[in-house]
Parts: C-alpha cells; sequence; structure tokens
C-alpha cells in the first residue's frame, strides 16, 4: 500500500495518541495503527513482561448478541450452532475462546465469548469482524439482535503490573480471576473489563466509550510502570505465549483438532457430549476427535540463532526432497532470547523433541517440536 | 581513507584495495532492534549486487548486498555473536565483511558522505 492510500485507513479513536507519542505507523486490517513506539520492539515486548505494557486493539470487533426472548441461554444455544464451544455453560461474569467453524471443520475466524447476564458480548478479529457480522446475522438474526458496538475503543493492559496500575482505577478488578469479566466502574468511566490477554501474561482488557478512550489510556499512561506497545510486541508476545494469529496459525482449512486447540472444545459438544456436535463442520471435527488428524500444529524451537519464519518449508530431514509442512509463524523471542516458531507437521512427526528441518535461504536448518507456552504463561486463576 | 555509501543503505570503508563494508546508522535506525546477523564465508567470491549478508530485527529480515564485486577476506565475528552492535555501533565496531576490491571503477557509482546525507534526508 502506497503512502497516498494512507487516507483510505480507518483510524481507532486513539490514533491521535498514537502520533503524539512517536508511533510508527503502519497498515493492519484496513486500519492505521502503531507497530512500535521510540523504545521499540525489543524492549516494548520485555517491559510487558516485567511491568505494564498497553495496547489498543480498537480495530478488533465488539459484538453484542441480545436475545429477542430475554433469555441469554437462548443466545447461547444459537451460537452453538456457530461454534464447537459449551456457550450455554459460560456462567454470568466468565469469558470462554471459542472458533467460528466452517461446513469443513475450518475456521472462519477465532474469537472471545462473554456472558454479560442478559446478553453475550463477542470480541472477534479485525480482519474478520464484516465476514462474523454477516455470518452472526445470516444464522442468529430470529433469535437475537446482533449488534456491533462500533463506538467503543478496546485497550488491553498486560504484565505483571497491570492489576496494581488498572486498581488504582477500579479497585475491584483485583478480585477478578482469568476470564471474569463484565460492567465495571474504571475512573469514572463505565466499561467492559475482561481479565485476559494475548500476551500469556496476567492482564485485562477493557472496552470503553470511543469518547472516553484517549482520557483513559492517558490516565493509564500517566503510571510510570505503564508503556504503550505497538503491534510488533504484541505479535513476539503471542508467539511465545503460543497463541495462534488468525489466517497465519489457523484458518478455514485447520481444524481445532489441527490446530491444538482440542482444549477449546468441552466435553459437551463433543461425541458423546449432551450437545455433541450440531456446529457446521461437526462430522469432519468430530472424527478427528475420535481418529485424530493427519497434520498437528506445533511449537518449533531452530537449534542456531537463525530466525526461522512464517512461510519457510519443512522437511523431515536434512536432505529429503519432500515438503512435510510449513511454518505459519516464526520469529525473534526476546525473553527467551532465541528464535521461536510455530507451524503444522505430519501427526507422526509432532510428538515434543522431534528434529525437523526448515528451509532458510536455501539451507536447511534444524528444529525441535517443543512444549508451548515457550514462555510460561503467568495468569491469575 | 575514504568512506562511500549506497542507496541501500550501506557503508564501504575503503583503504587500499580492501574495503570495509557496514550497514548504515540510518539503516539500523529503521530496521528496529538487530538481533541475527548472517556472514558470508571467507573466500566466497561476491559479484556486485549479489546478496551477502543478513541482518535481522524481531520483526522481519533484510539482505545485504554486495556494493561491489571482490572476495571476502575477512567477516566480523563480534558482530555475528553480538547482534545489538549494529544498533549501538553500525557505522564503526558493527562492520560486517571485508572485500578485497575486484574492480575499482565500480566505486564510481558510489555515494560519497554529503550525497548519502541528501538521499536519506
Amino acid at each position: 500500500m502506497s503512502a497516498s492510500d494512507n487516507s483510505l485507513l480507518k483510524q481507532t479513536p486513539l490514533h491521535a495518541l498514537h502520533l503524539a507519542r512517536g508511533a510508527k505507523m503502519v497498515p493492519f486490517a484496513g486500519y492505521d495503527m502503531p507497530v512500535q513506539y521510540a523504545a521499540g520492539v525489543l524492549r516494548e515486548h520485555l517491559h510487558t513482561r516485567i511491568a505494564a505494557g498497553l495496547f489498543d486493539v480498537s480495530h478488533m470487533g465488539q459484538i453484542a448478541l441480545r436475545p429477542r426472548s430475554g433469555k441469554t441461554a437462548d443466545a447461547a444455544l444459537a451460537l452453538e450452532k456457530l461454534v464447537p464451544q459449551d456457550i450455554l455453560g459460560i456462567p454470568p461474569g466468565r469469558q470462554r475462546y471459542a472458533q467460528f467453524t466452517n461446513a469443513d471443520g475450518g475456521l472462519l475466524d477465532d474469537l472471545m465469548v462473554a456472558n454479560f447476564g442478559d446478553h453475550l458480548f463477542l470480541v472477534v478479529n479485525a480482519a474478520c469482524k464484516t465476514e462474523d457480522e454477516a455470518h452472526l446475522r445470516a444464522h442468529l438474526a430470529g433469535i437475537c439482535e446482533i449488534d456491533p458496538l462500533a463506538d467503543r475503543a478496546l485497550i488491553a493492559l498486560q504484565g505483571p503490573k497491570a492489576e496494581a496500575v488498572l486498581a488504582k482505577l477500579c479497585a475491584d478488578v483485583i478480585s477478578m480471576k482469568f476470564m471474569d469479566a463484565g460492567t465495571r466502574r474504571v475512573g469514572d468511566i463505565d466499561c467492559f473489563v475482561s481479565r485476559s490477554g494475548y500476551t500469556g501474561e496476567d492482564g485485562f482488557e477493557i472496552s470503553v466509550p470511543a469518547d472516553k478512550a484517549e482520557a483513559l489510556v492517558t490516565a493509564l499512561l500517566d503510571n510510570g510502570d505503564v508503556l504503550p506497545i505497538g503491534l510488533g510486541a504484541r505479535d513476539s508476545l503471542r508467539l511465545e505465549a503460543g497463541l495462534c494469529l488468525y489466517g497465519h496459525d489457523i484458518d478455514t482449512t485447520t481444524t481445532p483438532v489441527e490446530g491444538a486447540l482440542e482444549w477449546s472444545v468441552q466435553k459437551v459438544r463433543r461425541g458423546g457430549g449432551a450437545r455433541a456436535g450440531g456446529f457446521p463442520g461437526a462430522d469432519n471435527i468430530l472424527s478427528q476427535f475420535a481418529q485424530g488428524a493427519a497434520r498437528r500444529r506445533v511449537g518449533l524451537r531452530p537449534e542456531g540463532r537463525a530466525p526461522v519464519r512464517e512461510g519457510a518449508g519443512l522437511f523431515a530431514d536434512a536432505a529429503s526432497s519432500g515438503q512435510i509442512g510449513r511454518v505459519t509463524s516464526g520469529g525473534f523471542g526476546p525473553s527467551l532470547n532465541a528464535p521461536v516458531a510455530m507451524g503444522y507437521v505430519p501427526t507422526s512427526l509432532s510428538a515434543i523433541g522431534t528434529t525437523v528441518f526448515a528451509e532458510v535461504r536455501g539451507q536447511r536448518l534444524p528444529l525441535k517440536v517443543a512444549a508451548t507456552p515457550f514462555v510460561p504463561n503467568t495468569y491469575k486463576r | 581513507m575514504t568512506t562511500l555509501y549506497t542507496s541501500d543503505h550501506e557503508w564501504l570503508r575503503i583503504e587500499g584495495d580492501i574495503a570495509t563494508i557496514g550497514i548504515t546508522d540510518y539503516a539500523q535506525s529503521q530496521l528496529g532492534d538487530v538481533v541475527f546477523v548472517e556472514l558470508p564465508k571467507v573466500g566466497r567470491s561476491l559479484k556486485k549486487a549479489e546478496a551477502a549478508a543478513v541482518v535481522e530485527s524481531v520483526k522481519a529480515a533484510s539482505d545485504v548486498y554486495a556494493p561491489i564485486s571482490g572476495e571476502v577476506i575477512e567477516v566480523n565475528e563480534a558482530v555475528a555473536a553480538e547482534p545489538a552492535l549494529v544498533n549501538s555501533d553500525a557505522g564503526g565496531k558493527a562492520w560486517f565483511f571485508k572485500l578485497k576490491i575486484a574492480d575499482k571503477s565500480e566505486l564510481g557509482g558510489l555515494m560519497d558522505e554529503a550525497a548519502y546525507a541528501a538521499h536519506t534526508a
């Protein structure tokens, strides 16, 4: 995209603040977004792991599903027709990770679903939000009002000091546990707060009315423990945490089983469960649960210092010609001070400790299949 | 001793028929934190514009091209061992490799310091 096209990019409610704080801006999912600030990706990453980082993720889609019957269970059961997760079982005040599946069992998007008592609150990926909204309307409009909350910003405050920082504006967050979610008053602003994130660190995501976003972010950044963090460090943090990036590590061609996301499909939706199946692609996904899939997403640790990046072909040995898989995310992990990657390999080569080879600039570099997360998460459970 | 520059943001320090090559401070500022450097093998014969080395930041990999033709006579193992040197001293300690210049006439196409400053302005 040339510079002259930047005028076509959308801006988040925090755009002016990013520019004022010296962010380097890049196009991302149709938005002009900060990729890094003056500190740079490395320092932003490390700061988030030792103190607190503040991320603007307002490009993501926020959607309320309001049951026409007034019963949230009706909205939950309706949403279960589109995702393989137990939505009915999410208690009020809790949030769960989910995926929209297609007829083949591939993934249309991944999302968070929270039960806000009288309605469900969804957070979806920026690049998918238009399609997700249409998908919800096509299948759920009879049962739910589908309400995209376009007038809200979304920020994430992540890291070991996130709780202490946010507690100064909302003492109640101290009692929240990982994946708790609901309405909270932060300072004098009514927000939706969840104890979750995309870094592997303890932290919070805060949905705030667009016209209050800059005031809230300025108040948080006034705390000396908080630095603004760009998309560059967001990517290296989530990669070290072993978390999937939609469109890269998972997409319409990968199922939850192939993507090593079995943990996210509760037993009640699997074969033999009380509400087994009933979502798009259930035949394929449930048969993979029973019989396994041919390939699997794994964590990969290059043995050398060279980063192995997205798109690199994977091979079983240093010489054979047949490609066995592909790296879907890869780069340098600042906290590990080493390269990290993830990708798909045949299930027969997915055991931890297996050596595979990636082709980088014409050379075969050895990598070991490794457990994820690469950096232990610090969620407050 | 003369220092010359390429439009790809490399510098060459010319001493007799030896050129020491690195990337400029402007280049390192655009790359961000450098985490990996791959150097050519000593003895390799490089043609002008051939990919000779690799410099990687957290986010991306970039090639370093041979600005002129020549044989690699020495590489800087210190920068491979400590890639952050590229950020702290791009124009000095973080040199990449030395070439025995094959054809001095190729130097004519390069920029002097003033021309390079104008190029990055």
